[in-house]
């Protein structure tokens, strides 16, 4: 840690994302293990839901803009916003400024929440200055880029950069990293069929990179993997890369069967 | 046109889904289209900056559309040529059909024209008893198949090479039937055989545009097979369609805009014919035709103008988005229903033919956002469809179930207690519903997800039940 750092410990508001909240706590607290290891403190307010994106992204922005003037009165006292995920904190960087950018009271806010607001892995990176993780994985790995981490907030290395220093680990790109697995939010359910061909493709790579665990920052992209991989019997595992950097392994892998006992 | 519409979207979905002989002929889109764009970007190291000067200079000329179309007219009449103004379809079909009578054709050749296909110029034109023939290679087939095209630029890549050698084998009646056409050198031969006499012999060849430019009055059209060159010069009477956004200022800016436009498209550096007409043949000229008319389209561009699509009228039809698009590669450009597929489709179509007619077309994607990534015009389309998708939900225009979960979903989201005490509630109860195996492989009203994939199950209470319990053992 640099010395700065130790002056004043950024104090940094989790915003746990809807699906880590409901569906995989664990990545909640691999997040905050990072955070803290890497020398920050962290808090997660309670009063957050959601970022919006199911409104936003349904053409219901009166609610979407509702729901972003929370999440800014809740998060904008706090140095930074972490999310681990990229979607969400692509929400909150790209698509509030413009959501509110005709609200007096919000537009200023809104930038400036965008602006100190980070997906995981590169607020790790990027700001903190973190390259090496104290985690261990055995095993083949390969990494999905969202499509919101790659395009929205151009996203590549930093989630490959903490992976590198996992002992035990190794990555092995699959082919066309840089297309979607078609999960989209509310697009997977609304054009279930077309969803899932993407997704078939998607798994089609995976398996043929050899890797025995895919790994991703965005719990979306990853349940919806997940399913079509355990639908398919295939034996590849899903994690989100939080809980490999975290080193919090122990539990099933994502939609896997609790061992017995 | 082969009567499908953008309302019948789901099914043609699914048949597309489900037809094997189309899933083999798009692979070819990932093969051909994606790799050879990358590579002619990346050869081209100032892309981006060329990206951003065409971008702006379109910008510049929609802002002075009037102005430039009024420039334009009267370079193309000073050339010698005319200039017909068609508010609607309609009013374009009439003003073709008109001309091609004033010339007594019996034949029309024809170039690649989107913006023909947009106002059914064809049927127009055989209704009236004169025939139009395709001379694009694509285009033809479709012609003789009686589709419409699946893509923008390439019409015919819904198929594989044997159906359209049966297409050859049915259409073109006097060879022999067990002619060889396994090759695609073979299919071409015939075509060209065949179309060669068509050249010679039509009155008149209409055109479309990728370029008009107002400095010279000439109209520009990009191929790879000469036919534009052809159905330009040969016949007496040439017609240019083009609709209004086609304009640019200059011969530089034409430019600007051709270095990108290939790259994109087929990942040429340039297509193989880059033909500039400026008016008909001048005294002296050895050939090229006798008239020469633009017919200006504007078909609701013009209202395009003034509000959120405008930025629409950049597109300048390279189909890098439906190239990129993971939805088109899945289903291909008939199941949109319009001529217009892909992101790009998805915010054009309803621009053109309204939302209502169209509401599924900017629905249909993930917003994976590769389509802006990879557009020469830096078209902001999943905003865009973003903004169809709000105008779609303020009609009150989704489905009833979907409307009522979102506004169910969104109150709660709103009241973060409210919201906890249901989640913290769903969470654990869904968790102990999947028990041991830690998935559920059917779901009642989850359906839509589990009839394809497994849905992974809670890990069991609450992110925020849970840290609400660290948090009371750590309190002093």
């Amino acid at each position: 840690m640099t010395t700065e750092a130790t002056e004043k410990r950024p104090h940094v508001g989790l915003f746990v994302t809807c699906l880590v909240d409901l569906f995989r706590p664990s990545v909640g607290f691999a997040a905050i293990k990072l955070l803290l290891d890497a020398g920050a403190t962290v808090e997660v307010p309670e009063s957050q839901t959601c970022c919006g994106q199911p409104a936003y992204n349904s053409g219901n922005r009166e609610d979407a803009t509702a729901i972003a003037r929370t999440v800014i009165e809740t998060f904008e006292r706090f140095d930074y916003l972490v999310a681990p995920s990229g979607s969400c904190a692509a929400m909150l960087r790209v698509h509030y400024p413009s959501l509110l950018a005709d609200d007096p009271q919000f537009a200023e806010r809104a930038r400036a929440l965008g602006a100190k607001s980070y997906e995981l892995t590169s607020f790790l990176v990027e700001v903190l200055g973190l390259d090496k993780v104290a985690a261990r994985f055995e095993g083949n790995v390969t990494y999905h880029d969202s499509c919101s981490s790659l395009r929205e907030l151009k996203l590549r290395d930093a989630p490959r950069r903490l992976l590198a220093s996992v002992d035990g680990l190794s990555l092995t790109e699959m082919e066309e990293t840089e297309v979607c697995c078609g999960f989209g939010g509310a697009f997977s359910v609304k054009y279930p069929e077309i969803s899932s061909a993407i997704d078939e493709a998607k798994v089609c790579n995976i398996a043929k990179s050899g890797a025995a665990c895919l790994l991703a920052g965005d719990l979306g992209c990853l349940l919806h993997i997940a399913g079509r991989l355990s639908r398919d019997g295939s034996k590849v595992e899903c994690r989100h890369v939080a809980e490999v950097l975290a080193g919090l392994i122990e539990g099933p892998a994502i939609g896997q069967a609790r061992k017995a006992g | 046109m082969d009567g499908a519409s953008p309302q019948d979207f789901k099914q043609s979905a699914a048949r597309a889904l489900a037809d094997a002989k189309l899933q083999r002929a798009l692979l070819n889109v990932k093969r051909g289209f994606i790799v050879k764009r990358a590579n002619a970007k990346a050869k081209l190291p100032e892309f981006d900056e060329l990206r951003d000067e065409a971008r702006a200079l379109k910008d510049h000329t929609l802002l002075h559309l009037d102005l430039y179309l009024e420039a334009y007219e009267r370079k193309v009449i000073e050339s010698g040529g005319q200039v017909h103004f068609a508010p609607s379809a309609a009013d374009a079909r009439d003003i073709v059909l008109k001309i091609c009578k004033d010339a007594g054709a019996s034949l029309v050749t024809k170039g690649k024209s989107m913006v023909s296909e947009e106002i059914g110029l064809n049927a127009h034109l055989e209704a009236a008893g004169i025939e139009a023939a395709e001379t694009d290679l694509g285009e033809h087939i479709i012609q003789i198949r009686g589709e419409a095209p699946s893509h923008i630029i390439a019409p015919v890549i819904h198929l594989n090479k044997e159906e359209i050698a049966e297409d050859f084998v049915r259409a073109h009646r006097g060879l022999p039937q067990d002619r060889s056409l396994s090759a695609v050198p073979d299919l071409v031969a015939e075509a060209r055989a065949l179309l060669r006499e068509k050249f010679v012999t039509a009155e008149v060849g209409i055109t479309g545009a990728n370029l008009l430019i107002a400095e010279t009055g000439s109209s520009v059209i990009v191929t790879n097979e000469g036919n534009g060159d052809l159905t330009a010069t040969l016949p007496k009477v040439h017609i240019v369609i083009a609709s209004i956004e086609k304009l640019v200022p200059t011969l530089e800016d034409a430019c600007t805009v051709l270095r990108l436009l290939a790259r994109s498209g087929t990942g040429q550096e340039i297509t193989t014919y880059t033909t500039f007409a400026t008016g008909p043949a001048r005294a002296g000229d050895p050939d090229g035709p006798r008239q020469y008319h633009v017919v200006l389209l504007d078909n609701g561009r013009s209202e395009m103008l003034g509000g959120d699509f405008r930025a629409m009228l950049r597109c300048i039809r390279c189909g890098a988005c439906l190239n990129h698009c993971p939805v088109y590669g899945a289903i291909g450009g008939h199941a949109y229903g319009s001529l217009y597929p892909g992101p790009m489709g998805a915010v054009l179509t309803p621009a053109l033919y309204g939302i209502d007619h169209a509401r599924d077309l900017p629905n249909a994607s993930s917003f994976c956002g590769r389509c802006e990534e990879v557009c020469p015009m830096a078209i902001p389309l999943p905003s865009m469809m973003r903004k169809w998708r709000e105008r779609d939900f303020e009609r009150g225009d989704p489905p009833l179930r979907e409307r009522l979960a979102l506004r169910l979903w969104a109150f709660a989201a709103k009241r973060p207690r409210l919201y906890h005490a249901l989640s913290g509630t769903i969470a654990p109860l869904v968790a102990r519903l999947a028990g041991d195996r830690g998935r559920f492989t059917s779901l009642p009203f989850a359906g839509a997800w589990t009839e394809t994939r497994d849905l992974p199950a809670p890990q069991g209470k609450t992110f925020h039940e849970l840290y609400r319990k660290t948090r009371g053992n750590e309190a002093p």
